[in-house]
């Protein structure tokens, strides 16, 4: 059989885009002065590390809870604000009852901008603004809620039954009153949904913004590994893992008993 | 009494939906509007609560033009015209209470409407209403688990409850089977004939619209082709109406 009857027939295309890419790694290699002798090197410090992780301080365990509720509150208390703030941003986001093209442009365009905030630069900047603490942390969770949850509500409400819309006007019902009785009833349940979907993200979330500064168990995990207390880091991330697990499933089962 | 002036609709692409329409309707008739799809039936119907505007003359309701009103004057006549629809126009995931009492949402403030404040007298009156209609049982139903005859009785309810002097309904029984259409139909006229309500009805079929209404009107391609009481509405006539015989050769087997 001859090379050009099988799959390989391109074979030096193949070839030459190894080599590109040899190229291009070796170049970056050496434009940041990276060696792999010192990764070589140091393997036996990645080793203490790993070791060091190997063995949880569960010692320390009580001293987690405390950190760990607060975490679970920031979030919580972080997704209700988002929630509630979005509810009416979502109505002025669509032209469903604002008729208005103006209007439901200039709140998307300034949803699309809170979006394209990555949550840690949030959470950085709000530290600058606000100071360390809990408070910062719940700040920048209601704000990274309020641009995910509004374009989430906003794109539920461009879906719903337009009848009744059509009903209530005609009855003689105002722009909020057709809101209120027209449109929420249809997207309640899924606003709630929601709600649970963003408290799950945010959990996660939550675990770096303490890195910054912002609150709950991430100034635990950040305060472990600055002290170089890998069994105590090892147990707060363990312990992170499963509230993580929890939450996610809590949350699903719930937002699947909704819909 | 609503009166028609000179009526005409232009749509954007440059369609035309009514043509030159004049017509009187007095109080207490029941009138079914005939034609092809796409004669300008629901166009006409829903330009008397002006969920369609018109682009020429002018419809008088009650001595006041709805083509003039300025917002607020329109939420005002709109509060006296009912408006019933093929889909039924209901919040499905709503109870029937809630559907009903959306009926008055134009005589309740903004804030007492969204606190749902609604008075004892309105919770009372949509007992009553679901009463006449046969649902008592189902107020706190949710609207998707009842039938499709169910959910329109329910918006007739709703229009009731609304206490309006004219009803428009737009195909209200294009999506029911045969029996549950006649219902429909006798729960309208009893409406028009107890409480003496204007009934105005788009209608496919023209034997309901013979039975049922005190006068017919017939529009084709946007135009009032034909105008009087049903007996008037003679197979020469249909034939005209709808653009051939083949229709009659179908309801005459």
């Amino acid at each position: 059989m001859k090379i050009k009857d099988t799959v390989h027939f391109q074979w030096y295309k193949s070839f030459f885009v190894v080599f590109v890419i040899l190229v291009c790694f070796l170049a970056s290699a050496s434009l940041t002065e990276a060696s792999f002798y010192e990764v070589f090197e140091n393997l036996d410090q990645a080793l203490a590390f790993l070791k060091e992780l190997s063995k949880p301080d569960f010692s320390y365990l009580p001293k987690l809870v405390d950190p760990m509720i607060k975490t679970l509150k920031m979030s919580a208390l972080g997704s209700l604000i988002g929630v509630v703030l979005a509810i009416p941003v979502s109505f002025l986001a669509t032209t469903i009852v604002t008729k208005n093209e103006i209007i439901t442009q200039f709140f998307r365009l300034v949803l699309n901008i809170v979006r394209t905030i990555p949550n840690l630069l949030l959470a950085a900047l709000l530290v600058a603004i606000l100071g360390i603490g809990d408070a910062t942390g719940v700040v920048t969770i209601a704000v990274f809620t309020f641009g995910m949850v509004s374009q989430l509500i906003y794109e539920t409400i461009e879906t719903i039954d337009l009848s009744p819309i059509e009903a209530a006007e005609s009855v003689g019902a105002n722009k909020l009153q057709t809101a209120v009785w027209a449109i929420w009833p249809q997207i309640m349940l899924n606003v709630l949904s929601y709600f649970f979907y963003a408290f799950e993200i945010n959990v996660r979330a939550s675990v770096v913004l303490g890195y910054v500064g912002a609150g709950g168990i991430g100034v635990t995990l950040s305060n472990a590994l600055g002290l170089f207390r890998y069994d105590r880091a090892s147990l707060i991330i363990i312990t992170i893992f499963i509230v993580v697990l929890i939450i996610d499933s809590l949350s699903e089962a719930i937002r699947r008993r909704i819909e | 009494m609503i009166i028609f002036d000179h009526v005409s609709k232009t749509y954007d692409n440059g369609v035309k939906g009514l043509i030159d329409v004049n017509l009187t309707i007095n109080d207490g008739e029941f009138i079914s509007i005939i034609g092809l799809s796409g004669a300008g039936k629901s166009t006409l119907l829903r330009a008397v609560n002006r969920l369609n505007e018109i682009t020429e003359g002018e419809i008088v309701i009650d001595g006041k033009s709805i083509t003039k009103a300025n917002k607020k004057e329109l939420r005002m006549i709109r509060r006296s015209i009912g408006l019933i629809s093929q889909q039924f126009n209901l919040v499905k995931r709503s109870t029937v209470q809630k559907n009903v009492l959306s009926g008055r949402l134009g005589y309740y403030s903004t804030f007492k409407s969204v606190l749902g404040l609604f008075s004892k007298e309105d919770y009372e009156l949509c007992n009553q209403m679901l009463e006449k209609v046969g649902l008592l049982d189902k107020l706190h139903e949710r609207c998707d688990n009842l039938s499709g005859g169910q959910q329109q009785r329910v918006s007739i309810a709703r229009t009731l409850f609304q206490q309006a002097n004219i009803i428009l309904a737009d195909e209200p029984v294009s999506s029911l089977d045969p029996v549950t259409s006649q219902e429909i139909m006798e729960e309208l006229r009893n409406i028009n004939e107890t409480m003496n309500k204007t009934i105005i009805v788009n209608i496919h079929s023209v034997e309901l619209a013979k039975q049922f209404s005190t006068r017919i009107i017939a529009l084709q391609d946007g135009k009032v082709v034909f105008d009087g009481k049903p007996e008037l509405l003679t197979n020469n006539v249909l034939t005209m109406i709808y653009k051939g015989d083949s229709f009659l050769k179908g309801s005459e087997k």
